[in-house]
């Protein structure tokens, strides 16, 4: 069991002044294997602090990253899955689900995490699943209204992978869960 | 001398124990025998080696608590009538007898302890004839230790209240009296032993002086024991004449002593009734007393009085506790003229930490302490010394401490009047403890005049104060400062939009004046501060009648393009570029097309002047087709311009690969898959078809140079955006074409299986795959794909 947490569009300090404190006291050091995050950060204080909550941190480049060093796209593999991560401006329309669909296919992975429309969302999709966890910190878009702060912890576990979205509602965290299981042959169901 | 004086003393001492153990002796035997008179010889002789004057106080000490342990014997022997057969009252007079005046005093306090036991005489008559006699003895360090013996054996024989001993009426001020005289006494005899040789003679002898101060101190806490001194008792006669004799004996050690003696044996709420009188005698102490301790420490026992219960509140209201200490403070700093200023600083530390546990509700007392500083700062233009600009951190620091909440020393005139005491350095430290502090709370500062004393309180943050520039300090603290500003802007929220507009305005007008280094942190919260604002007023569109309304999203648009206009100057275009976009998006929401068609303009001509790295273009171009392509303001002439110009930027980027991207992407302008969304299937196709053309010529450089897989990739992500129009019923995409698409591709990867890359070939499977899937998928979709062979 592995235990991955998935994040993005903070936007400190341009768009909000910090995570909510319920999101800080739920994230303690020690209980994450991996972090993806879908950039966005913006600056050294937030990526230094992702880091204290887990060392092996992965970041694809937002629009507003003041670290230019962070990539395009990146790709992973944790236990059987393959994962894709993407800010996701750089596919034309933004949050449009055949477009992203087409990024999965061509990062051949089973799992994209994007993020950019600060909309929590989570498909199914031929076989794979593309996920976008929000904005960590509730920020501002041009995209969404009434957007919630929200992020994604992936519970990988052989060919199972469980998805939990904690979401910011009125000041009460809320958790969803949504099943994903991988056939060997991942491209024959749906 | 003073080399093997050390020495010497061990010896003197040596002898004067040997001394009282051989005449001890003797005395014990006496005592077995009942024989009174050797008992008096041996007693004598043995109290005859406190006499000397050779030994340092602490080794007296030693000698003299040898002889006390012989005299509680020898008291045994005189309460016992039947051993010795003389009454107490010839005892009295036959100690008197005793040649040497040091061992007679000591017998008569102790046989005049029995005395008083047996009743035979009052208490006060004995007492007094006691205090009386010891006057005798004028040696200082002598008189000291016999005075304490007196104090001693008399301590469970003064006549107050409820006591065996209880005399008439005045009982309690006869116990009174007796103490207080010998109180009187012995200080007198302490202060004599002052030394007034050179320097580091004196520092020892001091120090040795300081060893012997609880034996006067005892009696403070004597008098503070006895039964009956009451309040009015206390106000009238003790204080008063205790605090005669601290102030008239001019000895700085004693006066310090004495005085944190006071406060600490006496109880709070005497104090509290007291305070004039005790106050009023600190301003006539010797000026080297450090009075800052004393004081600091009566507030402080003050203030956990007031915590202790909320009853004696209305007591210190009563006695106008805050105003006796502040004036009280106010003419000690006037006496001591050569106290440093972190003395008078502290003072005012703790008068206001008084005030804060005391008064939390009286603003204005926490601003006249402040007030006071300020006063008091006045002469100084910064501070230099470290430790006073510590207490000064401290005295701000408090109010927010307190009252968790930053609002509340918004109110403190005087508050940013002490901040400009600081250097440069410390005041920028303490804005940084303001923001803490508002953020920790997550205080909400919700209206513009709050906001301008904020800004005013840390404008160490805000803009250069002088002429160090900002290249002399270091980057990284530089830049957490400044996001620090950043997020505080955040925490300045006031639900009114007319309200929110001025706060805005007031930030605008600040951070400004902050510089090129200051504006790429400060201006993009201020925006999207700002376009928060805007949405909220575009729900209200309806509502708002007439041009009265000052808080429009068109107002507010026109600030923010002056705003990020500074920002493009800085310069800091790529960043301005990006917040132009928002900005045209939010009015695009709000139906203002020739403001969003501004937005574009602005942004289009930094793209054009200003992002010269390819990188950043590429990235920069995304961002515009991206927002282009969710506008639906622009009538088609606008819209054509717009389009027009971002597939031209398009088509030049340096790369081939980012060329094809982004010109592909651009087929979205043309095609908006929503109900009133463009359909202009002709243009989606030209697009693609352009893509394809680029995709070309990237593939015939790379056939050139070898080693690229990218251009197969190309075709592959072409097919893609081909598959995608096919499915959103573009009629120019036809079943035929992405057959081509797809043969194309084919013979490609099989001329390039020499160097095929995985990359690609994944990518083109899994295309494939889908095909695959979507022509099984059967119904509308499935027919649609069915003439497609894979």
């Amino acid at each position: 069991m592995v235990l991955v947490l998935a994040l993005g569009d903070l936007h400190i300090p341009h768009r909000a002044p910090d995570l909510p404190a319920k999101f800080k006291s739920m994230l303690v050091p020690g209980k994450i294997q991996h972090i993806i995050c879908t950039g966005n950060l913006c600056i050294k204080e937030v990526h230094d602090y992702l880091k204290t909550l887990c060392p092996d941190l992965h970041i694809a480049r937002g629009e507003y990253d003041e670290e230019t060093r962070y990539p395009e796209t990146k790709t992973l593999t944790i236990g059987q899955f393959k994962l894709g991560l993407c800010h996701g401006h750089q596919v034309i329309p933004w949050g449009d689900l055949d477009s992203l669909a087409m990024l999965q296919r061509q990062l051949d992975v089973d799992i994209l995490v994007t993020g950019h429309t600060h909309q929590f969302t989570a498909y199914k999709h031929e076989g794979g699943v593309v996920i976008n966890p929000g904005s960590a910190s509730g920020a501002f878009s041009s995209i969404t209204y009434d957007v919630n702060p929200s992020f994604v912890l992936m519970d990988i576990d052989g060919l199972r992978v469980v998805v939990y979205v904690y979401e910011l509602i009125d000041g009460e965290v809320k958790v969803d869960k949504i099943d994903f299981k991988k056939t060997t042959a991942a491209h024959s169901a749906h | 001398m003073i080399l093997d004086g050390i020495g010497d003393e061990e010896k003197w001492l040596a002898e004067g124990i040997a001394g009282i153990q051989h005449h001890a002796f003797y005395m014990h035997r006496a005592l077995d025998a009942n024989n009174l008179r050797d008992a008096l010889k041996y007693s004598a002789l043995m109290l005859s080696e406190l006499r000397t004057s050779r030994l340092s106080p602490h080794k007296y000490y030693d000698l003299y608590m040898r002889a006390f342990d012989e005299l509680r014997k020898l008291e045994m022997f005189f309460k016992d009538e039947s051993r010795h057969g003389v009454s107490i009252v010839d005892l009295y007079e036959l100690v008197q007898h005793a040649g040497n005046i040091l061992p007679r005093l000591y017998l008569l306090c102790t046989v005049g302890s029995v005395y008083i036991k047996s009743k035979e005489a009052p208490a006060k008559d004995v007492l007094k004839d006691l205090v009386e006699m010891c006057r005798a003895i004028q040696h200082p360090m002598r008189g000291l230790f016999l005075r304490s013996y007196l104090s001693q054996v008399s301590r469970d024989k003064l006549p107050d209240i409820g006591s065996e001993y209880e005399g008439d009426a005045d009982t309690v001020m006869d116990a009174v009296d007796f103490v207080l005289q010998n109180f009187t006494e012995m200080n007198k005899l302490w202060v004599r032993m002052q030394y007034q040789g050179p320097g580091r003679v004196r520092e020892k002898h001091e120090k040795e002086r300081s060893e012997l101060r609880d034996l006067v101190g005892k009696n403070l806490h004597v008098l503070s024991q006895i039964e009956g001194v009451e309040l009015e008792l206390y106000k009238d006669t003790v204080l008063p004449r205790v605090l005669e004799q601290v102030i008239n004996c001019k000895d700085e050690l004693a006066q310090y002593y004495l005085m944190d003696c006071i406060i600490q044996v006496f109880p709070d709420e005497y104090h509290l009734q007291t305070l004039e009188t005790l106050l009023a005698a600190f301003p006539q102490l010797q000026p080297t007393v450090d009075i800052k301790t004393v004081l600091s420490q009566l507030m402080e026992r003050l203030s956990n009085y007031a915590a202790s219960s909320t009853d004696v509140l209305p007591e210190f209201l009563q006695v106008e506790a805050f105003s006796k200490l502040s004036s009280a403070i106010g003419r000690v700093i006037e006496a001591q003229i050569d106290m440093p200023i972190v003395g008078s600083i502290s003072l005012y530390v703790s008068l206001l930490t008084f005030t804060l546990r005391v008064h939390p509700d009286r603003l204005d007392y926490v601003d006249q302490v402040l007030g006071a500083c300020v006063k008091k700062l006045s002469g100084t233009t910064k501070l230099e010394d470290n430790r006073a600009i510590k207490q000064v951190v401290a005295l701000l620091s408090a109010p927010l401490e307190k009252y968790d909440d930053i609002v509340t020393a918004l109110t403190l005139s005087n508050y940013p009047r002490v901040m400009d005491h600081l250097d440069n350095g410390t005041n920028k430290v303490m804005a940084v403890v303001i923001i803490q502090s508002i953020m920790k709370n997550n205080s909400c500062i919700s209206t513009a005049d709050k906001v301008e004393v904020l800004f005013e309180l840390i404008k160490g943050l805000i803009k250069d104060l002088d002429c160090t520039s900002a290249d002399e300090l270091d980057e990284e603290d530089f830049g957490e400062e400044q996001n620090s500003v950043a997020r505080l802007i955040h925490m300045l929220y006031n639900d009114d939009p007319e309200e929110m507009l001025k706060i805005l305005c007031t930030v605008k007008k600040h951070i400004m004046s902050g510089g090129p280094k200051r504006l790429p942190f400060t201006v993009p919260p201020l925006i999207l501060s700002a376009l928060k604002l805007v949405r909220r007023l575009q729900g209200q569109d309806g509502e708002v009648v007439g041009e009265e309304m000052p808080a429009t999203p068109k107002k507010i648009f026109q600030i923010l393009n002056q705003t990020i206009e500074a920002l493009s100057s800085v310069p800091s275009p790529e960043l301005a570029l990006r917040l132009y976009l928002e900005c045209a998006e939010a009015a695009n929401d709000c139906d203002l097309e020739p403001v969003a068609y501004e937005f574009f303009t602005q942004a289009f001509v930094l793209y054009e002047e200003e992002v010269a790295d390819s990188k950043a273009q590429v990235t920069a171009i995304h961002l515009i087709i991206g927002t282009l392509q969710r506008m639906n303001v622009f009538g088609i002439e606008n819209r054509d311009t717009l389009t027009h110009k971002a597939t031209g930027y398009s088509a030049k980027l340096l790369k081939k690969p980012d060329q094809c991207r982004a010109v592909y992407a651009c087929s979205h302008l043309f095609w908006v898959d929503d109900q009133d969304g463009v359909k202009d299937g002709e243009r989606v196709l030209l697009c693609l078809k352009r893509a394809l053309r680029i995709a070309n010529a990237a593939q015939q450089m790379a056939s050139v140079t070898r080693g690229s897989s990218g251009p197969v990739t190309l075709f592959v992500e072409i097919l893609n955006k081909y598959l995608y129009f096919f499915e959103k019923g573009n009629p120019q995409i036809t079943s035929a074409a992405i057959q081509g698409l797809v043969e194309l591709i084919k013979t490609e990867m099989q001329s390039d299986s020499t160097n095929v890359s995985p990359a690609p070939d994944a990518f083109f499977s899994s295309t494939l795959r889908y095909i695959q899937f979507q022509k099984q998928k059967g119904g509308v979709m499935g027919e649609k794909y069915s003439p497609i062979k894979v």
